[in-house]
């Protein structure tokens, strides 16, 4: 009876965990084991050659891939600091009580709601050379128009997954932001800081761990990403806006190099690894550090 | 050394008005205590007096200058709240020190005030630890020696001790107290516990429903409540009420009801002469009655022992006096039995007499 109770909950957990290794350690089991194999569409896995590591040799020297590589990397990054810097900055502006407050926190958070393809279209449209607003708009005002999608491509699809996720850090800048000790900001108020020092001082070292993680699963989101750029510019001009997932694809279905493509995502999976395992170490160095305090106590009690 | 002056302070949110008008001076280094029931508005005026709540009319003065419209860090004052309000990522040194830092004051300066704070609470073994790694007492000293680094004039507290367990809780009122008497400042302190206020206070402030009911020295204030909610608010157990008539007997004016009758003394009977056969409430606290039964006739109460509360030196007897309960407070060695009546004598200068629908005082202990 006992034993019977204590394997129920592992029943009842079994489906998902079948359905995960079938939709997900299976393929990536393939993808790891077609890495290191010369492998075109037009063969069986099991007729293919090993070739050890001369994919991944090969990437790593390939300029292409590097420069795919930069572009990503670039991405993320810029992507995720301004995101991060307009996200806290409104939550900060906005964490206060006024009318119709509700109403605009909803009307922020559209974007993030919006299909990548619909995001992609829209801003493709917007940022066409002569019909585009934005171009449209800089005529009207006497400027020359933007080559937006040209020689400004990266800036411009930075611009547009900002656009989309800033609302992201934002609604969890804003939870952070509320659930801060009140009496810890009255006290800094009365110790004398002025509303900047207490941005500075209490606010944001209370919202960090919060905003650690959320700049994480960011980051991760943002070396993921593909719909939006293949929708705007398909990685073009040249290889301006080709991300590692553009890439990927197009080594697959254009180059028809499967082990290729293969060792281009195992390179993406283990850059993604390194930051959820740094998520997952930030959050259990957090675990550690209050049980420890909690130990302190009791030791004392 | 500063004199705070409450002048007509009012506070609204939207149309509701939560306090009607607060006239209250505070002299100069004095302890002011303000009590009274949850929602009773002590806390609101506190936090506008810090200025986290904004002044819907009215003025507060502190040296005869209007300080309303200032933000809480031009007021020059310190305020320890309920739940210590710490700084959870700053070290109990950096919490202690977060004023003075943000004043830019030298680093030595700092770094000695630090230590002399530390060292009066109690601190300083403890001033690398981050306010989560202290237990509930250690986070209040924290509190109390980030408000004494201050060096401000004015010290608030907003019930400092009422998140402590009740051992702690006596402890660290006797070391405010003596705190308070080593760093003479103006102080006032939020209280629904009336012992805290009665053993802290210079003066005390007894609010209810958004008004001052009285405002006097503890002694004052146990001794001659102005009505009857400060009466039964001030003293434990509280002061028994009883409902009666005033009524002329051949032996003087006595108050007569359910169960008793008392006669009032002469000088008593010479003041209210005009008032017989008005209603009234007569009060009389637990700790002014002895077991007598000798008790003459008109000066004490046959009561109906139904439970005996075993306190140590004292015993608290809940009994009936009539349909009305009523408490006594005796000498756990007085010998009495449980479901006896029993004869309980008291002196007429203990006797508080309350108007029966205002609840004013009309007769008062020891009047002159």
């Amino acid at each position: 009876m006992n034993a019977a109770n204590r394997l129920t909950p592992y029943l009842f957990l079994a489906p998902a965990a079948i359905i995960m290794v079938i939709a997900l350690l299976y393929p990536l089991g393939y993808m790891v084991y077609g890495s290191f194999r010369d492998w075109n569409p037009a063969q069986a896995l099991s007729e293919t050659e090993f070739v050890g590591l001369r994919n991944y040799i090969y990437l790593w020297n390939e300029a292409a891939f590097r420069e795919s590589l930069g572009v990503t990397l670039k991405f993320a990054f810029f992507c995720v600091a301004f995101e991060l810097i307009l996200g806290v900055g409104l939550a900060l502006l906005l964490d206060r009580k006024l009318r119709g407050m509700s109403i605009l926190r909803t009307l922020f958070i559209l974007p993030m709601m919006i299909a990548p393809v619909v995001v992609g279209l829209m801003w493709r449209y917007m940022y066409h050379p002569t019909v585009g607003t934005f171009n449209r708009w800089l005529e009207a005002i006497g400027i020359d128009g933007i080559d937006w999608l040209g020689r400004k491509a990266l800036m411009s699809v930075i611009i547009a997954d900002i656009w989309q996720w800033t609302p992201f850090i934002f609604i969890l800048a804003l939870a952070a932001l509320q659930s801060l000790p009140r009496s810890a900001l009255e006290a800094a108020r009365i110790d004398g800081a002025t509303p900047w020092q207490l941005i500075w001082h209490i606010k944001l070292p209370l919202m960090m761990p919060v905003l650690i993680v959320t700049a994480l699963l960011r980051l991760i989101d943002a070396f993921k990403v593909l719909e939006v750029i293949l929708v705007m510019t398909e990685g073009g001009p040249g290889l301006s806006t080709e991300i590692v997932a553009l890439r990927i694809s197009r080594t697959a279905v254009e180059f028809r190099e499967l082990g290729v493509a293969a060792a281009m995502s195992n390179y993406l999976l283990i850059l993604l690894m390194i930051l959820t395992i740094g998520m997952f170490a930030f959050t259990r160095l957090q675990e550690l550090r209050a049980t420890r305090a909690a130990k302190i106590i009791q030791q004392e009690g | 050394m500063s004199k705070i002056r409450l002048e007509n302070l009012t506070k609204r949110y939207g149309v509701v008005e939560v306090l009607h008008g607060i006239n209250l001076d505070m002299a100069p280094d004095e302890f002011t205590v303000l009590v009274g029931p949850s929602g009773c508005g002590k806390s609101t005026t506190l936090r506008m007096i810090a200025g986290l709540e904004s002044v819907s009319s009215g003025e507060i003065y502190v040296d005869d200058t209007p300080v309303s419209h200032l933000d809480p860090k031009d007021r020059d004052l310190a305020m320890v709240f309920q739940d210590y309000a710490l700084y959870p990522h700053m070290d109990v040194a950096r919490n202690i020190s977060f004023a003075l830092r943000l004043q830019k004051r030298p680093k030595a300066e700092i770094a000695a005030k630090v230590r002399e704070v530390a060292d009066l609470v109690g601190l300083t073994d403890f001033l690398s630890r981050k306010p989560g790694e202290l237990s509930g007492g250690q986070r209040q000293r924290v509190a109390m020696a980030r408000a004494l680094a201050k060096d401000s004039s004015i010290f608030l507290f907003d019930e400092p001790l009422s998140n402590l367990d009740a051992k702690l809780r006596g402890q660290m009122r006797a070391e405010l107290a003596l705190m308070s008497q080593r760093v003479r400042k103006n102080m006032i302190y939020v209280t629904h516990d009336q012992i805290e206020a009665m053993t802290l206070a210079d003066r005390i402030v007894v609010m209810e429903g958004g008004h001052i009911q009285q405002q006097g020295t503890p002694e004052e204030l146990f001794k001659r409540p102005a009505n009857r909610f400060v009466a039964g608010f001030i003293g434990s157990p509280p002061m028994n009420f009883l409902n009666g008539t005033l009524t002329e007997t051949p032996t003087g004016l006595a108050v007569q009801g359910d169960g008793f009758a008392i006669t009032l003394p002469e000088w008593a009977g010479r003041d209210l002469a005009s008032s017989a056969s008005r209603e009234i409430t007569l009060g009389i606290r637990p700790s002014d009655l002895r077991f007598d039964p000798e008790a003459p006739e008109g000066a004490g109460f046959d009561l109906n022992v139904r439970v005996s509360e075993y306190i140590g030196a004292q015993s608290v007897l809940l009994c009936d006096c009539g349909s009305v309960s009523f408490t006594v407070e005796v000498k756990s060695e007085t010998p009495i039995a449980l479901g006896e009546k029993l004869r309980f004598g008291c002196q007429a200068e203990a006797l508080h007499l309350f108007d029966k629908t205002s609840g004013q005082a009309v007769l008062n202990n020891k009047h002159p």
